[in-house]
């Protein structure tokens, strides 16, 4: 069934089971980001110690949406600014390869489960709600 | 007058080429997403064509045969829009979906110099309420930030109606504008008009009625109605996209300046300067959309055949059904009256635990289109304190399966999500 390609069992654990979320004491850098097409939420706070990535985060929104902010969150904590923004570019690449690609799990991990969301047109955004968050958030932090 | 019959949507769906095909891995569609848009018979698209196919000429501008032809076509329409509405062909102007006709009419606003009836100034006040579609908001708030002129808002209550008993210190004497919807899109609720208009006009305002999920599913007489302007669109009632209407009282619409300048709206030229034609004609710049026109007019022909009451019968049937349904589901919540008492077939809820998106998509593998978001209503969604709902909206074709598949397939959702 083509639906288990969307919600891939790793997606719907993160959602029912988020990593990372809940906004930070601290932060260097917050946004939020909505998706005026569904209405979806996020707010991503970012901050840096000693060259270090942490991420936390709230929002409100679908499983993708929630589980997309999850998987970035568990995978860009603890790495270094430069070394997140490959992973940035792979998991938009994966997003816009229209179900061509499987995604690199060296590099994306968990998040290679978005692979099936590309053959969604109306719900990479919702994938993507995230890391465009932090896209915004990293150039916010290098300045 | 055509004898109304009872409806059947079997007979109806025959009609309409789309129901032909399939969705995803061959799944019969359910299409239960009227609210956004509806599907066409084939005469409407066979009218739209023929236009193109055997009368194609700009109208209004020539003496040739076909130009003749054409504009006989348009005209023609303009007709039965108006024998639909109860109005006069004269009230009657095609815009290009009733988020223009809105916005035509908060512009000519603009345009109106001192001394004009629909002059604005800060000390005027404009009352929307709080359900409105956003094609029926937002233009009252910048026609407010041009002009200065104060919004003001109807609140909705628990039950998803009007709360109308602050009326007279909402539609204060200062107003001058009450836009509001007959027919909520998100909830459904029919909203009661009478005090409204009556509070309006006693402080000399006028009243538009966003009708857009109204005139395709009801019977809607301006006449009796007692509204000033009224804006629908054409795509939502079995019409082709690219049509809309605004009808405007005759000597409302005397006195209001154009919108949109250009050809076809002017009486006389010079190089400094230009008088307007009289309406409709004023409000129409361009080469219409005529093809449009003739296709709308085809669809409320359809329309009248089968009998609004009938549709509208037909329709309250199906939103029983569908609330008895849900009623019984402790996961599931009804936004929007739970009775069938001043409501029309729509329907928004929300399963416990599982996101409007995600149930939409699931829906959707199996064949059932509804829609989920926001639905153009922001406002009220904060005030429902929900980011998003599902809806699901009814027509003439759809049928009690659809209404049984769409149950199946939300307690097969809480199974998928593991929320039962
Ligand atoms: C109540 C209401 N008003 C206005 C509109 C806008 O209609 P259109 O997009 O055709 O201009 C809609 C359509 O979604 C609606 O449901």
């Amino acid at each position: 069934m083509q639906l288990d390609n969307l919600y891939q069992e790793v997606i719907l654990d993160h959602y029912k089971h988020p990593e990372h979320k809940g906004l930070l004491q601290e932060f260097d850098v917050q946004v939020h980001h909505v998706n005026p097409s569904c209405g979806d939420e996020l707010t991503l706070n970012l901050s840096l110690k000693d060259g270090h990535l942490i991420l936390g985060w709230d929002g409100v929104g679908c499983a993708i949406s929630m589980a997309s902010a999850s998987i970035m969150a568990s995978l860009l904590t603890g790495k270094g600014i430069n070394e997140s923004q490959p992973i940035l570019d792979a998991f938009v690449a994966l997003m816009q390869s229209k179900g061509a690609q499987s995604g690199d799990e060296e590099v994306l991990e968990d998040a290679v489960a978005f692979a099936g969301v590309s053959q969604f047109p109306a719900r990479i955004k919702c994938a993507l709600l995230a890391w465009m968050a932090y896209k915004d958030a990293s150039i916010q932090i290098r300045k | 007058m055509s004898i109304e019959l009872a409806l059947d949507p079997y007979l109806i769906r025959s009609d309409f080429p789309i129901f032909n095909r399939t969705v995803r891995d061959n799944k019969r569609l359910i299409y239960l997403d009227n609210g956004a848009t509806s599907q066409k018979p084939e005469v409407v698209i066979e009218a739209e064509a023929n236009f193109y196919r055997n009368t194609n000429a700009a109208v209004h501008r020539g003496a040739h045969h076909l130009a003749e032809e054409a504009t006989e076509a348009y005209e023609e329409a303009r007709d039965s829009v108006s024998e639909f509405l109860g109005a006069k062909p004269s009230e009657v102007i095609f815009t290009k979906n009733a988020t223009e006709a809105i916005n035509l009419l908060a512009y000519a606003f603009t345009n109106a110099e001192s001394g004009n009836r629909f002059h604005l100034t800060p000390q005027d006040r404009i009352v929307v309420t709080e359900m409105e579609h956003h094609a029926n908001l937002i233009p009252w708030q910048q026609l407010a930030k041009r002009s200065g002129a104060h919004l003001g808002w109807f609140c909705v209550d628990d039950e998803g109606r009007l709360d109308l008993s602050d009326i007279d210190s909402i539609i204060t004497e200062s107003t001058k504008i009450v836009a509001l919807t007959h027919q909520s899109n998100v909830l459904g609720t029919i909203n009661p008009l009478g005090a409204i208009i009556a509070r309006a006009h006693q402080v000399g305002a006028i009243v538009v009625l966003d009708a857009c999920q109204s005139v395709p599913h009801m019977e809607v007489d301006v006449a009796s109605l007692g509204v000033d302007f009224l804006a629908f669109s054409g795509h939502k009632t079995l019409g082709p996209t690219g049509v809309g209407v605004l009808w405007g009282r005759s000597e409302l619409l005397e006195d209001l300046p154009p919108f949109l300048f250009g050809g076809s709206m002017i009486e006389t030229v010079t190089m400094t300067g230009a008088t307007w034609a009289a309406p409709p004609t004023r409000f129409e710049a361009g080469v219409p959309n005529m093809a449009q026109a003739v296709g709308l007019s085809t669809a409320l022909k359809y329309l009248s055949n089968v009998g609004m009451r009938n549709i509208h019968a037909h329709e309250m049937k199906l939103t029983e059904r569908l609330l008895d349904a849900l009623n019984e589901k402790k996961s599931v919540t009804i936004f929007g009256p739970k009775n069938l008492e001043m409501r029309g077939g729509v329907v928004s809820f929300a399963v416990e635990g599982i996101h409007p998106h995600d149930l939409g998509q699931f829906l959707d593998s199996h064949g059932i289109a509804v829609r989920t978001g926001h639905h153009c209503a922001w406002p009220l969604n904060r005030k429902l304190g929900v980011v998003a709902t599902t809806r699901a909206s009814f027509y003439l074709y759809n049928t009690d399966a659809d209404v049984d598949e769409l149950v199946i397939g939300i307690n097969a959702a809480e199974k998928y999500f593991g929320t039962i």
